[in-house]
């Protein structure tokens, strides 16, 4: 973890609301591990104090980028900052995913909306390639499916207007990729970022038939380092539950010790 | 140039701390900052058994502040003493260990735990938390349960005892006086001043708890004048804070009476602010050519 100011060497519209911004940080883009996430000081913000939370989306060299969806003044105003301009980032925060070994398990990846920034740094480095699943609302929610391809990934894409991919929730074909006992994938696990009610979706799933899963928990944050308490959720211990921070001992978390009758 | 003060018999080698539950318990900043530069760190507030908190959402930003209701998440005593006492013991800067209790026994019982601990900088008692249903501010917005909590815990521990007062009182004076009388060495002025907001769209609360406690730059102005009429009526120093983000907020509120201050929610945001501050101070201390930190509390002048 490292707090630097950092300069922008893009920041442009990827599609409808989403922008990729890239920022120079020789020292921060070494440490990125897959699914960890910066905390972003938005200078222009003079009355919004916090920082906002990001998903690493991918590194090159000493730059790193996010993948973000403008929803609020935090994210309008980062939007309207140019190369050159300057952020303080905390970096890199959190327990990301667990690389797979070579041989052992094969990822199934399931990400709604900004959620696919967050896998991308997994699917490059993961020695299997396995299978995206990827939903939204509409077609324009649906993110660099071209890019885990070039990865050697198959992508399966779902909206639920239907503009894009096929019509329903990102868990239907992942139902029937884990149902299909003619599927290639013998070891699958699944991997999940995205709004709270997909990743209880794959929590069950996983349960029911009994696959490994982790999956990046979207809780609002403060501090982003473990000091405030802010972000906690529900973890089970013993027969009981205690909250813990989604920054620090997440985001990522193991889907059977998350104890979702505590999740609001 | 010195910049070192005292609280009671508490030395700190300059007049910035951080603020309860603003710092976990130190380990958590190393990382970021040189913990050894600060006056003393203050740890999370801690009852005697482990406290699971309120449920979420916690925290709301708001204009130039934020909400929280946290509910004083803590590991307890014990769980204090295995988990985080051995890194902070290790530092060369004291610790201040801010404690609370639903009871006046149960205060005096963890003051007597920190007390036989050995190595502990300060007490701090919160008696001024909003946002828990027993214990907290009902202890800090009475004079007469105050006096009880302060003199319980002066005779459990010979530790330099900060008390924590609550901005939600008419006057603060009778407090502040009530805390010296039972034998405080200090006041920690102030805590986080009862507050909500509402999601428009939803009509729910932004708060799980419905209202929290307001901390932030939003408040600096109304926690100067407090420390101002605190410093007015007590003899004994105190330690200010609410909305520090600059060392000329700092010198404000030393101006106004504080003998050392705290940097809270600003921690949040931009996590070297305490060492800005310190040198800041220095900056300003060489400026006015000033050679002890002492000379600025109080220096204020009302008058013409
Ligand atoms: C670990 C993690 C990774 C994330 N990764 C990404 C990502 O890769 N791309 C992306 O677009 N977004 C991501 N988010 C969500 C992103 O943090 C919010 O969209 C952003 O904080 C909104 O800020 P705002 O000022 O525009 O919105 P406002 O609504 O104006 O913000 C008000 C407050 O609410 C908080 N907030 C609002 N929405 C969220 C949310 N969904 N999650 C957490 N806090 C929120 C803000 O941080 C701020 O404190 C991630 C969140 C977390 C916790
Ligand atoms: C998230 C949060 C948690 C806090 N927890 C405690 C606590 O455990 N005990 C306590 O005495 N004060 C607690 N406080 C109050 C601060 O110590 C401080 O009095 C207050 O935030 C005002 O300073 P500031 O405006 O610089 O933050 C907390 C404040 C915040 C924002
Ligand atoms: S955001 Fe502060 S503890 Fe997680």
């Amino acid at each position: 973890m490292l707090e630097r100011t950092v300069q922008i060497v893009s920041n442009e519209r990827s599609t409808d609301a989403y922008y990729r911004l890239v920022v120079r940080a020789p020292e921060i883009a070494p440490l990125i591990q897959p699914g960890q996430f910066a905390h972003v000081r938005i200078a222009p913000l003079k009355d919004a104090l916090l920082r906002r939370p990001f998903s690493i989306f991918q590194v090159q060299g000493d730059t790193f980028s996010i993948l973000y969806k403008t929803v609020g003044k935090g994210t309008e105003a980062l939007s309207r900052m140019r190369p050159g301009d300057e952020l303080s980032v905390i970096a890199p925060l959190g327990h990301g995913f667990t690389v797979p070994q070579p041989g052992a398990e094969t990822p199934l990846l399931v990400a709604g909306g900004y959620g696919m920034a967050a896998m991308y740094l997994l699917a490059q480095r993961s020695p299997q390639k396995g299978i995206v699943f990827v939903g939204g609302r509409r077609r324009v929610d649906i993110l660099c499916e071209a890019e885990f391809q070039s990865l050697g990934w198959q992508v399966r894409a779902t909206t639920e207007d239907g503009s894009h991919g096929e019509k329903g929730l990102v868990t239907q074909p992942l139902l029937e990729e884990i149902r299909n006992p003619q599927s290639a994938i013998r070891h699958p696990k699944l991997f999940a970022c995205g709004p709270t009610p997909m990743l209880k979706a794959v929590g069950q799933i996983a349960e029911e038939y009994k696959v490994p899963a982790e999956l990046s928990m979207d809780e609002h944050m403060c501090c982003g380092v473990g000091v405030c308490l802010t972000c906690v959720i529900p973890i089970k211990s013993g027969d009981d539950w205690e909250y813990q921070r989604t920054c620090s001992e997440g985001p990522v978390f193991d889907a059977k010790d998350v104890a979702w009758e505590g999740v609001k | 140039m010195n910049l070192s003060v005292q609280i009671g018999r508490l030395v700190m080698q300059n007049p910035v701390t951080v603020a309860s539950g603003t710092f976990g318990y130190g380990v958590e900043y190393a990382q970021l900052l040189d913990l050894n530069q600060l006056g003393a760190v203050t740890v999370k507030g801690i009852r005697l058994n482990p406290v699971r908190g309120n449920p979420t959402p916690r925290t709301a930003e708001v204009t130039s502040g934020m909400l929280n209701a946290i509910g004083l998440q803590g590991p307890g005593v014990d769980g204090f003493i295995q988990k985080y006492w051995p890194f902070l013991k290790s530092l060369p800067v004291p610790t201040i260990i801010n404690i609370w209790g639903t009871t006046v026994e149960e205060y005096a019982e963890v003051a007597r735990r920190f007390h036989a601990l050995g190595g502990v900088g300060a007490l701090e008692l919160n008696v001024s938390c909003p946002n828990i249903k027993e214990g907290g501010a009902q202890f800090g917005t009475d004079c007469k349960l105050l006096a009880q909590v302060v003199s319980a815990c002066r005779k459990a521990t010979t530790l330099p005892i900060i008390t924590k007062l609550s901005p939600n009182v008419v006057s603060i004076a009778p407090y502040a006086k009530a805390a010296e009388d039972a034998g405080s060495d200090a006041l920690a002025v102030t805590n986080s001043y009862p507050a909500m907001a509402i999601d428009i769209e939803t009509r729910r609360p932004k708060l799980a708890n419905v209202s929290g406690g307001l901390t932030g730059p939003c408040i600096k102005p109304i926690a100067i004048k407090l420390v101002w009429e605190a410093f007015k009526a007590v003899k004994i120093p105190i330690i200010g804070m609410g909305g520090i983000q600059t060392a000329a907020d700092a010198i404000e509120f030393l101006m106004a009476g504080a003998t050392a201050v705290a940097v809270g929610t600003a921690n949040f945001y931009e996590p070297q602010t305490a060492l800005q501050v310190i040198a800041g101070l220095r900056e300003f201390m060489q400026r006015k050519g000033l050679n002890e930190v002492r000379e600025i509390t109080g220096s204020f002048q009302p008058g013409k």
